[in-house]
């Protein structure tokens, strides 16, 4: 193994420049004589708009022009999309509303887009912002997911009857999986919640639109986790520029968390108006601008029933979800909630039968999109909350009812009822070491400690699994997705030997820098820190699907070791000429062609000056050491775990404590475990955020946000957590070239049900929600008696 | 931000005599909540006029009777202040967090009465005197309601002088999301009496007198115990019904009298 190659704790390459202030955000980018973009929003969650007058807000200062959806609609600027097509039980396509990227006409939610205000300056531009003259008429709001579709309800999208996009299932096995549970000794049933999250990256979304005269093209600087795709969308289905003619920019990005995949209406607007006044526009979201406009996550109502044998044996599943999409459908928003939700609901259980229904439904609330994890912690919080429920109903210790059911490791590759096939695991070995680790066996003598101070404590599990490294084109396509699921890398050699990768992904928190040079350092034998990897310009490198789901290091770090393939099956044949052996013959370890049983050698640097100088050169084979891949994935990687959470509850005042947390995650082979134990951290803390802090609250009758800022919105913080317990499993991956799976949405999948799974078991109730704030805890502690 | 003329005072007469030009103007101490307002645009100014430049605001100083906290004095100094009351300078280290701490005022935070802050309780627990520019004013008149106090126009908080108790504390529920008090009681055994004093849990900083007699009966916590407020008139918001908020008020003043010692 190269120094600092797979498998070292490096430190991250990028972190000097980004904590000392020398990283270049999208505000930080300033154009020539750029103009300032604010957006006139509706305050109103649902509302006709019957004109816009915005004669006085073009007479203030310094104002350039005022656009409206009308005027994009004259430049027939396309409506913004969904990227991925499902179809009703019945068969029926889903009903899609026309999404402009300015209102015209109805606005439904507050924060919706109404109008760009440009002007010189910033604050120009937002104080004439409040002079645009909006006369809306009000219509009543709906903004709750269980009565979004009751009869009755105010009606979004003419095109969506009962605000109802599509009633899908997975398959049509009702009838079986009934049957199932007619013939169960044993049958537990929870409703549940999974409550919305506003995924406040550190930094707010930015655009700068950019016009080049002389070559009549356009550059969007814009805050996106995937640069080409956002390329993509704004030229073939926006029809803003062709695609040669666009260059979009993501530099360093802060965090993204699935908010910044979305193609929005403000960086649209931006670059669609820079060709028009013929000067840069910027727009910077202020964070109660992101709060409303930043696609939210999860918010689904779901009924879960799990039907058992005698033996406790998990005999059929049931599991019906109402997913809240809010005012308009978002990219992934159709595929969230039903192939990265219901397809996750085996878990890591042999669970013969299962059937899922999903309806979802528009409301008058921002819209929904992929939030890390992305329907896998919703479908992981159905599954593990109800089956710590039926152990407790059962009487069965829940470590016990886990390990009867687990898939066993000779059992893989192993098809679940719910399209997947696991490729490996070991999920008893994950359990038992997070069982040892937390000291399960000394629990119960820690709560009678706590009882003795008036304290209730519990312990909570969560078996998780999800589907990340996606996706496997074909399958994706077969499943309604409209885009392939490859990624791309270049591995360039510079004449000097130092070594340029560029790849299709993007890095927005992740650490690529580091965890990708050191692939390429391993596998290339080129010291990590001359290994500079590249991302986040289309006018760089190869055109990339980008970062979300878990599917960098799997797909992206697989394309560039096929690329790293290429560059040493070339070196090979230039080695072999210039020491005189057959290819045949040449070795290539730790960054030397050795002509095998020889001290023949050439290192690869040597290598990459003769292709870049090739005076004494292999006839036939091209100059230069540059090689490209793309890369399919066989198939999703499956990244798994057992997470225990420890409580103890104060019952006179509700607050929860989090006094031992342990994770013990099998993300197949780690490339660097300091970066896997950091993404471990942060997907923890963002689950117990949702689990006991975080949630979006609207107003049921106005459709306000009410907690719009982070003065009502309660992040989590630093003592909201303790110290992690945190330990790691190894099954490689047998699917891709590095054996990895994914790791950057395992804590945010499993922390949610350990916790809650903790607190329902401190307080002797299921019968409580996410967030599980204080007056709730102390409302069910009450209760619970 | 919408615009406004910034100007920086001399001393406590130029003070009043540029807010009393000023069309709309109003006084910057510590900023932490003004900044923001105004950063948010939910207010506007003609004119805000910076006190900072005002040296014999700032400053603690302790004699016979108590201690005089200048009006400028920041929280982190009141924080490490061995001269204040200790179940003060607690109150003043657990407000918001480090950079609030450093920048934020007694004057500005009692001047603004927000109904969630610390600083009230501990004035009205003590039964501090607000000190101004015109006059001194005890703290059962101080506070007057929500954001409202006895302040007239042209009038500026100079110093606040606490006397000194023979037991205090101060605990609180913090809001989860600002850490402002949801409900934060402090309670102290004074020369002349009990004082229980509860800010955060209605629109004013109150206090409350069957909680004071039974602690002047007996000074510990089990006196407290059983003495709920009613729920009437207590705020209510997504964090907190009046309902919790009440209930929290008895189990903050257990503890207020328990960390008093």
């Amino acid at each position: 193994m190269a120094e600092n190659g797979i498998g070292a704790s490096l430190k991250r390459k990028e972190d000097p420049r980004l904590l000392l202030g020398k990283g270049s955000y999208v505000d930080d980018i300033n154009r020539p004589g750029q103009a300032y973009a604010a957006f006139v929003r509706s305050p109103h969650a649902h509302a006709n708009i019957k004109s816009i007058n915005s004669t006085a807000a073009a007479a203030a200062p310094g104002v350039v022009a005022i656009f409206t959806g009308d005027d994009m609609a004259a430049d027939e600027v396309g409506p913004l999309i969904c990227g991925w097509a499902i179809s009703s039980k019945d068969g029926s396509p889903m009903n899609m509303p026309h999404h402009t990227c300015l209102a015209q006409g109805k606005v439904t939610y507050v924060g919706d887009h109404v109008a760009i205000v440009i002007a010189d300056t910033q604050e120009q531009a937002k104080d004439a912002a409040e002079l645009v003259e909006v006369d809306y008429e009000e219509l009543s709001a709906v903004v709750g997911t269980a009565d979004a579709d009751a009869a009755g309800a105010p009606q979004l999208h003419e095109n969506a009857p009962n605000n109802t996009c599509f009633d899908w299932h997975l398959a049509d096995n009702k009838a079986d999986v009934d049957a199932a549970f007619a013939g169960a000794a044993h049958v537990t049933k929870l409703d549940i919640l999974n409550n919305r999250l506003v995924p406040n990256a550190m930094e707010p979304r930015a655009a700068v639109g950019d016009y080049e005269r002389s070559t009549d093209s356009l550059t969007l600087y814009t805050t996106s986790q995937n640069p080409h795709v956002a390329r993509l969308v704004l030229s073939a289905f926006f029809g803003i520029a062709p695609e040669h003619k666009l260059r979009v920019v993501a530099p360093d990005v802060g965090g993204g968390f699935g908010s910044k995949i979305y193609v929005y209406s403000e960086e649209t607007a931006c670059l669609w108006a820079a060709r028009k006044i013929d000067r840069a526009v910027k727009w910077t979201a202020d964070r109660a601008e992101s709060f409303v406009s930043d696609a939210h996550g999860r918010d689904h109502v779901t009924t879960v029933e799990l039907a058992l044998d005698g033996d406790a044996k998990f005999l059929a599943m049931r599991c019906s979800t109402k997913a809240n999409l809010g005012g308009y459908m978002s990219l992934f928003s159709s595929a969230v909630p039903t192939y990265m939700y219901a397809t996750l609901l085996a878990g890591q259980y042999t669970t013969p039968q299962i059937y899922a229904e999903v309806k979802t439904v528009f409301t008058n609330t921002t819209p929904v999109d992929a939030y890390r994890g992305a329907g896998r912690p919703e479908a992981t919080y159905a599954l593990e909350r109800v089956v710590e429920a039926a152990a407790r109903e059962l009487n069965i210790d829940p470590a016990e009812l886990r390990r009867r059911n687990l898939i066993q490791p000779d059992q893989f590759p192993y098809e679940t009822p719910v399209v997947h096939t696991y490729d490996c695991g070991d999920y008893g070995a994950s359990l038992d070491k997070a069982i040892e680790i937390a000291d399960y066996a000394g629990f119960a003598a820690r709560r009678d400690q706590s009882k003795a101070g008036g304290k209730l404590r519990g312990i909570g599990f969560s078996n998780y699994i999800e589907a990340c490294g996606i996706a496997p084109s074909a399958a994706v396509g077969a499943l309604g997705g409209g885009v392939g699921l490859w990624e791309a890398a270049q591995v360039r050699f510079n004449p000097t030997g130092n070594v340029t990768v560029f790849t299709g992904t993007h890095a927005h928190g992740q650490g690529h820098e580091t965890a990708f040079a050191q692939v390429v350092a391993d596998q290339l034998g080129v010291p990590v820190e001359n290994v500079e990897v590249v991302h986040g310009d289309t006018d760089k490198g190869p055109f990339g699907m980008g970062t979300y789901g878990s599917r960098s290091i799997a797909v992206g770090g697989s394309a560039i070791v096929k690329a790293g393939e290429k560059i040493i099956a070339k070196g090979r044949k230039i080695a072999a000429h210039l020491l005189e052996a057959a290819e045949d013959d040449i070795e290539f370890t730790d960054g030397n062609f050795t002509v095998a049983g020889t001290d023949k050698a050439l290192n690869i640097g040597e290598v990459a000056f003769a292709a870049y100088v090739p005076h004494n050169y292999p006839e036939g084979v091209e100059p230069g050491l540059d090689e490209s891949a793309f890369y399919d994935p066989l198939n999703f990687s499956f990244p798994s775990g057992t997470h225990i959470c420890e409580v103890e509850v104060d019952p006179d005042t509700g607050t929860v404590e989090i006094v031992n947390y342990t994770a013990v995650d099998d993300f197949g082979t780690l490339i660097n475990p300091m970066i896997v134990a950091g993404q471990v951290h942060g997907g923890i803390v963002q689950g117990v955020g949702q689990a006991l802090t975080e949630g979006a609250a609207y107003d049921p009758d106005s459709g306000q946000l009410v907690n719009g800022s982070f003065m009502d919105y309660t992040m989590p913080r630093a003592d909201n957590v303790p110290s992690f317990n945190i330990d790691t499993t190894e099954t490689p991956s047998p699917l891709n070239p590095l054996g990895v799976k994914g790791c950057g949405e395992a804590g945010a999948i499993a922390a949610p049900a350990a916790v809650m799974n903790a607190i329902t078991d401190a307080l002797g109730t299921e019968n409580i929600d996410m967030p599980a704030t204080p007056e709730k805890v102390w409302r069910a502690a009450q209760a619970a008696g | 931000m919408y615009n406004f003329n910034y100007q920086r005072a001399s001393s406590l007469d130029d003070a009043v005599a540029k807010l009393g030009a000023a069309s709309d103007g109003t006084l910057l101490a510590g900023g932490q909540t003004l900044i923001p307002t105004l950063k948010q645009r939910l207010a506007s100014h003609s004119d805000v006029i910076d006190l900072s430049g005002i040296g014999d605001l700032r400053g603690i100083s302790a004699d016979g009777g108590g201690v005089t906290v200048g009006a400028l004095t920041r929280h982190a100094e009141v924080a490490a202040s061995a001269d204040v009351p200790a179940a003060l300078a607690a109150l003043a280290d657990g407000i918001g967090d480090p950079q609030v701490r450093n920048c934020g005022t007694l004057g500005g935070s009692i001047a603004n009465a927000d109904p969630a802050a610390d600083y009230p309780a501990a004035v009205l627990g003590l039964g501090a005197t607000v000190n101004t520019n015109l006059r001194s004013i005890a703290a059962d008149d101080f506070f007057t309601g929500l954001f409202e106090t006895a302040l007239n126009d042209g009038e500026i908080i100079t110093s606040v002088t606490f006397p000194t108790p023979q037991k205090a504390g101060y605990a609180k529920f913090p809001n989860p999301a600002s850490r402002y008090a949801m409900v934060g009681v402090f309670a102290a055994q004074m020369g002349d009496g009990v004082r229980v004093a509860v800010t955060g849990a209605g629109p004013c900083v109150f206090r409350v007198a069957e909680m004071e007699s039974a602690l002047a009966g007996n000074w510990s916590a089990d006196a407290v115990a059983g003495i709920s407020v009613s729920a009437d008139g207590l705020n209510s918001d997504l964090h907190g019904s009046a309902e919790y908020r009440a209930h929290l008020v008895t189990v903050m003043a257990k503890r207020a009298v328990a960390a008093a010692g």
